[in-house]
């Protein structure tokens, strides 16, 4: 079935779990995490969304709960449509999700790419390794509450750090490229690193 | 006079290697090509596992070009983004700008005047012709045909003195603004662009001679690195790699932006999906982009090059900022706080010379983007390699990478 308004307004009399998510360009849900494979295995069946484009997550912040949100691209290269599903991660601590690679081999990259960067773990995933950053790294930079800067590391190869007794240290800007903050006088509001948590004067917290 | 017959036997020893060949112990090879080979195109590394020249397993390991632009993305302003696009796909920075800026722009709602969306078309089309120049002429290089190189180069460097002339950079030449572009064309300009075209179609020919009925290259690319029709879908491939293998997707028909849907061109697609198909592709591609720029120049519309209402976000005029107090607050504001966006999110793909580039951008409103993930056609298309590689010859990993035509700066992000 070719994907029309109509009958992307049956797949949500269908499937009563699917919540609208706020969207001013393509059709957008909401899928508790429980049934989001049920949504994208549908979709990929019934709806003609043959090709999954990305697979990316959100960082709702460190205090935020549910803090990690899944988001689906797919696209339907018969009707020339996209649809976006999101799901809430439910452990804010470990967050996991069902893998899609049995739907689409598509997903195998994408799914370690956010297992590298978010830490979310794709349950029944055939090879989650890291794949950006080296096997081993222990952070996941695209979370909040990773600094610009980078934390201190060991280097990649122990022996190297080893013989040369090196560490990777951080970038020197230590927060890196500019912004104003937004709430204060306007004469504090001059361009500086947006991480002041830790700059070139002070000292970064251990 | 009876017929000789010479009765060819099988020597002693190769007879006893035959018969005996149960004996001997065959040991698997692990190979690791790259990070620094020069048929990966930069900093791609296969760990292959090889049997004799047959490749078994193949896992490539991406990372090497790793830069964080999605984390940098969420420290500055939308308009501080704009050269980080560039160093994406680095051979088309051009079209890279484009993409971002039509997602920024769809946040933010701002309607782009005629003359700027013609000038977009008409970069991203040079941007494309230079890019399919490139991934030409070391595709062919890989493969042995050195001639192929010398005369793409020699055309890729005439487009950029053009690019030159436009931006004021050769490489990386952020070109695009969002809400518009940096500056207008220089006079003339459009001609100069004409006249390059005069000149490199016929060179795309004289390639087209020199490789298309090559008993070498057809050797060397036919069969070898076949993508399945319903693969490449499912391994969400785009551009001229899913066009290779039959599907007719190109988002500039599909979902025009920009002004394509004024446009005549045709998509061209192959029927195996094999890397000659691949190749046959990207020849075609380069003439229907010299047929684009040729109607845009010949309808280029007159009038504003950024759209009026994107002052938000839009830096004004230099001038304006020296003389004017109204406009040196509004720079002011702009440079230190950034454009102030609407919340929301978009996710928008653009038909880029490698394939769809996408950019989702969630925002939470003010000046910064929340999370800004960026689709890379390139690591999409890369994602087949462990599937297509198995079974293939090692020299044919030259063939395949080369018909796949990636960059690992936009790979790796």
């Amino acid at each position: 079935m070719i994907p029309t308004d109509d009958s992307l307004t049956s797949l949500k009399e269908k499937f009563s779990h699917l919540n609208e998510r706020p969207s001013s360009d393509w059709p957008s849900f909401d899928t508790p995490v429980g049934e989001l494979l049920l949504t994208l295995q549908a979709l990929e069946d019934e709806y003609d969304f043959d090709m999954l484009v990305d697979v990316t997550a959100i960082d709702n912040g460190v205090d935020a709960s549910p803090r990690f949100t899944v988001v689906y691209h797919l696209y339907s290269t018969n009707a020339h449509q996209y649809i976006r599903v999101a799901a809430d991660l439910e452990d804010d601590e470990n967050p996991v999700a069902p893998t899609a690679t049995a739907i689409w081999p598509a997903a195998d990259w994408h799914e370690r790419e956010c297992f590298d960067m978010f830490g979310i773990r794709f349950e029944g995933h055939p090879d989650l390794r890291r794949i950006l950053m080296w096997d081993g790294y222990p952070h996941f930079p695209l979370r909040k509450d990773f600094p610009l800067a980078g934390f201190e590391n060991e280097l990649a190869d122990e022996e190297v750090a080893e013989v040369t007794g090196t560490k990777v240290k951080p970038a020197p800007m230590a927060g890196g490229p500019f912004v104003a903050p937004q709430a204060d006088f306007m004469t504090k509001r001059e361009p500086r690193a947006k991480d002041e948590s830790w700059n070139e004067k002070s000292e970064k917290p251990e | 006079m009876a017929t000789e017959t010479t009765e060819f036997s099988v020597p002693d020893s190769a007879a006893k290697a035959a018969a005996g060949s149960q004996e001997f112990e065959t040991e698997k090879l692990e190979l690791s090509m790259g990070p620094s080979h020069p048929s990966t195109h930069g900093v791609l590394r296969l760990n292959l596992e090889l049997d004799g020249e047959i490749i078994k397993k193949c896992d490539p390991v991406l990372g090497y070009l790793h830069r964080g632009d999605e984390k940098i993305a969420e420290n500055m302003t939308y308009n501080q983004f704009v050269p980080y696009t560039d160093r994406l796909d680095y051979l088309a920075p051009l079209a890279n700008n484009v993409a971002y800026a039509i997602a920024v722009e769809r946040l933010a709602d701002i309607e782009i005047p005629e003359r700027c969306q013609a000038i977009r078309v008409l970069i991203s089309e040079l941007a494309r012709i230079s890019a399919h120049l490139l991934g030409l002429g070391a595709f062919a290089m890989d493969v042995g045909a050195m001639t192929v190189f010398l005369y793409t180069f020699t055309e890729r460097e005439k487009l950029y003195t053009l690019f030159e002339e436009l931006t004021g950079a050769r490489f990386t030449t952020s070109y695009t603004r969002i809400g518009g572009v940096a500056r207008d064309m220089p006079e003339g300009w459009t001609g100069r662009v004409l006249q390059f075209i005069e000149e490199f179609l016929p060179v795309v020919d004289e390639v087209d001679g020199l490789l298309t009925r090559n008993r070498i290259w057809v050797d060397r690319t036919e069969d070898i690195g076949v993508i399945s029709r319903e693969d490449a879908i499912a391994y969400g491939l785009t551009g001229p790699n899913l066009r290779g293998s039959g599907v007719e997707m190109d988002l500039r028909k599909d979902l025009p932006y920009s002004g394509y849907e004024q446009y005549d061109f045709d998509i061209p697609v192959g029927t195996k999906g094999d890397c000659y198909d691949r190749y046959l592709v990207r020849i075609e591609e380069m003439r229907q982009s010299a047929r684009i720029a040729r109607q845009v120049i010949d309808k280029m519309p007159s009038g504003s090059f950024y759209a009026e209402d994107a002052k938000k976000i839009f830096l004004p005029p230099k001038e304006k900022v020296l003389t004017s107090m109204e406009e040196l607050i509004q720079n002011f504001m702009l440079v230190t706080e950034g454009p102030q966006m609407p919340s929301g999110e978009v996710y928008f793909e653009a038909e880029n010379p490698k394939g769809a580039l996408g950019f989702y951008v969630v925002s939470k409103g003010g000046g910064v983007p929340y999370r800004l993930k960026i689709r890379a056609p390139s690591f999409c298309n890369l994602s087949i390699l462990p599937k297509v590689c198995i079974g293939a010859m090692v020299a044919d990993t030259a063939s395949i990478l080369g018909s796949l035509d990636f960059v690992m700066g936009e790979c790796d992000r």
